[in-house]
């Protein structure tokens, strides 16, 4: 991972943040979620001083942020596209509208374009099944997606 | 709202809710107010619930008509968002479906204005639990209050007998009365185990602690296409806190977590409104109705992770550890969270405590089948015409689930497959149609209950193909801790992968079998004891399609790929040379003004020429 320097106003917010956890090992996961809400992901220097304030080895932050698919470790896109494969979606071809946003973004599942504006994601299941398939752009749901409306869907966005 | 600081201000406070509810219907029969429930579940919100509701309070304002617009949860109607249900002063309510601005605007002009009769509706469902359970039809219990009461709203709860098992237990029962009570109804956990519940808290109960005991509430619904547990938490929170402080009563403990999935924001959201709403009226926290009792309920989050559904991952999880699982026993009830005893129960299990104990064990255990009591909730997707959540009767049988309550296959198709239990569970077929479905038909025909999910599939969807895709979500979830499952399930969708890519040679079948009983055999917890069974069950029951594939490199189904081959109509194609010049790699012949031909040794399967043809003369075969 390349060296980014973090903001020392946002340093100190996370420190903070940590503080109202009351440097509590047993909440590293909430730590995590509200570093990720800070900083859009959890870069190396972020999760160093994670694991310096509650006083845990590094290795066992890295572990954790590793484990979970909800922690990122690099920035996602502007406008993150997530494509459910939950097994509904999975049956009504959500794969097929996967292939059409990599194709129209031109990028690959777990990438961000270059200008930074999309990247893409898969999830499995935000439980909208009636909707099948369901894409997520940010916190818009789109449910009923067909290959073809992906065009007509990005539109938006550009 | 006043506090509620004795068992008797709870009474008093129902009694006002249902004479108000009382007196506003009667106002209802002279003229008076329009009653209209948007459900504002998630689903209902991405298919534009939100904008329809704020349309009727604007326009039934500027028309002067007196009128309550209410959110509820999830009505269980997902195929139909958005979903309206009107009650005319002095009708029947009435649930409209498919409900866009246009159609809002129909409602008010001729339903609501015009009292013309009501079109595109859909039959309403009873909703009093304690009828008689009828053949072919839901039955609610958990869902009893979902997509009828406002979740935000703890005095709907209230009105609708809300927290009243709990001040019955706190005032009339000693925590091992209550014990019995569940015991004796015979209600499993409705996670997917199936475990008496009543045994479960027993164990509790009894077990020693150090400081304090944990009552957990595992709403890590990770089971991809079920989606249960979240329309209960959206539309009836505190159903479930009642459970929750209920259970904590019985076993001695004063400190309840739930456990949810983070991706689940609107059911986080309306369970801190019930638990803050709770907490204010002294129906949570300290002196529980002035009983003395005390009970706190916080929230963790998970961060996605499909092993935390297991019990013991999911503690290891609220402990801000990775999430893997441990070695049973000792069982969580005896030492889970931070050491302690702990009862971990899944959200529907909850949902059905309150009712049991107003009801009796008795009427509970007599619905159902003689191990299975009870109902049990669905989430029923995929190929199906009513998509959407439903409460059956234990035992009811597959077919009424599909055809009768399901409406059916989706264009006509032919039906071909229920996945049940996800990822761990198997695929129930025709030949199951007239199974009762209850915990042990279900393992007894090599699938499982589950938590609920049913995914239906027709005569298009390759059976090799779906067990590739679980097997796919299995390793990505696999935690990698013990070898069996890290290793065995990646070489189980390799061996997939390559049948469905026309690969695969004839020891692959039994190569298959093998490594499936082994991974079963020897893997450390649920998920990978259970991960072979897509696996199994679709050979068990499609060995045909497998051969198909492996022997004739053939796809019944028309799903795979790599095992079609393109073909060019000689009646259809007028030799433009368009397929030609668009193929990459130049596999097809011919002359101008000539038929040509796709030399399929060649042919790398892209689709160009397909979508560049406008005769459609090449087609997949």
């Amino acid at each position: 991972m390349a060296k980014i320097r973090i903001p020392q106003n946002k340093v100190e917010e996370l420190r903070q943040i940590c503080k109202s956890f009351n440097y509590d090992k047993n909440e590293l996961i909430n730590v995590l979620h509200s570093a990720q809400k800070l900083f859009g992901y959890l870069p190396a220097e972020v999760q160093e001083l994670v694991a310096q304030e509650l006083n845990v080895p590094l290795a066992k932050v890295y572990g954790v942020v590793s484990f979970y698919s909800f922690f990122d470790m690099v920035p996602k896109g502007k406008y993150p596209v997530s494509i459910c494969l939950g097994t509904a979606c999975y049956v009504r071809g959500a794969e097929k509208v996967l292939a059409e946003f990599k194709k129209h973004i031109g990028i690959n599942v777990g990438e961000t374009s270059a200008d930074g504006k999309f990247s893409i994601s898969c999830l499995r299941c935000v439980g909208a099944c009636g909707l099948a398939p369901v894409v997520t752009i940010g916190e818009r749901v789109y449910g009923r997606v067909a290959p073809d409306d992906v065009q007509k869907i990005l539109k938006d966005y550009y | 709202m006043d506090l509620i600081n004795s068992p008797e201000k709870l009474q008093q406070l129902k009694t006002t809710l249902v004479n108000q509810k009382k007196a506003k219907l009667k106002l209802e029969h002279e003229g008076g107010r329009i009653q209209v429930k948007v459900s504002m579940s998630t689903c209902g919100i991405a298919s534009g619930a939100g904008e329809v509701k704020d349309f009727f309070e604007e326009k039934l304002d500027l028309e002067n008509i007196n009128a309550d617009i209410v959110s509820t949860g999830c009505m269980g109607y997902c195929y139909a968002e958005p979903t309206v249900e009107i009650t005319l002063p002095g009708g029947e309510p009435v649930i409209f479906s498919n409900v866009d601005m246009v159609r809002a605007g129909e409602l008010v002009n001729d339903f609501i204005k015009e009292r013309k009769s009501a079109v595109n509706t859909i039959p309403h469902k009873s909703r009093k639990p304690g009828g008689a359970v009828e053949k072919g039809k839901q039955y609610r219990i958990a869902l009893r209050n979902c997509g009828f009461i406002n979740p935000e709203d703890i005095r709907e709860y209230i009105a609708a007998e809300g927290y009243d098992a709990l001040r019955m237990a706190l005032t009339e029962m000693t925590p091992d009365e209550v014990i019995e009570v569940v015991k004796k109804s015979g209600l499993r956990g409705r996670g997917g185990g199936g475990f008496p519940t009543g045994l479960k808290w027993e164990l509790s109960a009894k077990a020693e602690c150090r400081n304090e005991k944990f009552v957990v509430c595992n709403a890590d619904e990770g089971d991809p296409g079920a989606f249960m547990d979240r329309s209960l938490l959206e539309g009836d929170p505190h159903s479930i806190l009642e459970a929750m402080a209920l259970c904590g009563y019985s076993i001695g403990s004063n400190k309840g977590v739930i456990y949810i999935r983070a991706e689940y924001p609107l059911a986080i959201e309306r369970l801190k409104t019930a638990i803050t709403q709770a907490k204010e009226t002294q129906l949570l926290g300290s002196d529980i109705m002035g009983t003395g009792f005390n009970f706190d309920i916080e929230i963790r989050y998970g961060a996605g992770a499909f092993v935390c559904g297991e019990e013991t991952a999911l503690i290891h999880s609220m402990e801000g550890l990775r999430g893997e699982p441990g070695v049973k026993p000792p069982f969580p009830a005896e030492k889970g969270y931070k050491g302690e005893p702990t009862n971990v129960n899944n959200v529907e299990t909850f949902a059905n405590i309150p009712l049991i104990l107003l009801m009796g064990a008795e009427w509970f255990s007599k619905i159902g089948t003689e191990k299975s009591k009870g109902t049990k909730v669905f989430a029923l997707a995929g190929k199906i015409n009513n998509v959407g959540l439903i409460e059956v009767p234990m035992g009811m049988t597959l077919r009424e689930v599909v055809f009768d309550i399901g409406g059916g296959i989706r264009g006509d198709r032919q039906f071909k497959a229920v996945q049940t239990g996800g990822p761990s569970g198997g695929c129930l077929t025709v030949k199951h149609l007239d199974t009762p479905i209850d915990y042990e038909n279900l393992i007894e025909n090599g699938s499982m209950m589950g938590s609920g999910g049913m995914i239906v599939m027709d005569e298009d969807d390759c059976m090799v193909a779906v067990a590739r895709f679980y097997l796919d979500f299995t390793v990505e979830e696999s935690c990698g801790k013990c070898a069996p499952c890290r290793i065995g399930n990646k070489r189980l969708y390799e061996i997939l992968d390559k049948i469905t890519l026309g690969k695969s040679v004839k020891d692959d079948l039994s190569g298959l079998r093998n490594l499936a009983s082994v991974i079963k055999e020897t893997s450390l917890c649920g998920l990978g004891q259970t991960s072979p069974n897509p696996v199994l069950s679709t050979m068990d029951n499609f060995y045909d399609e497998y051969k198909a594939h492996v022997i004739d490199g053939d796809c019944p189904a028309g799903q795979c790929r790599a095992l079609m081959r393109y073909v060019i109509d000689p009646h259809l194609c007028v030799g433009c040379t368009l397929c030609m010049r668009v193929c990459p790699v130049d596999a097809v012949s011919g002359e101008k003004k000539q038929v040509h031909s796709i030399d399929t040794s060649v042919c790398i399967k892209c689709g160009a020429c397909i979508e560049k043809c406008k005769f459609g003369a090449i087609s997949l075969q």
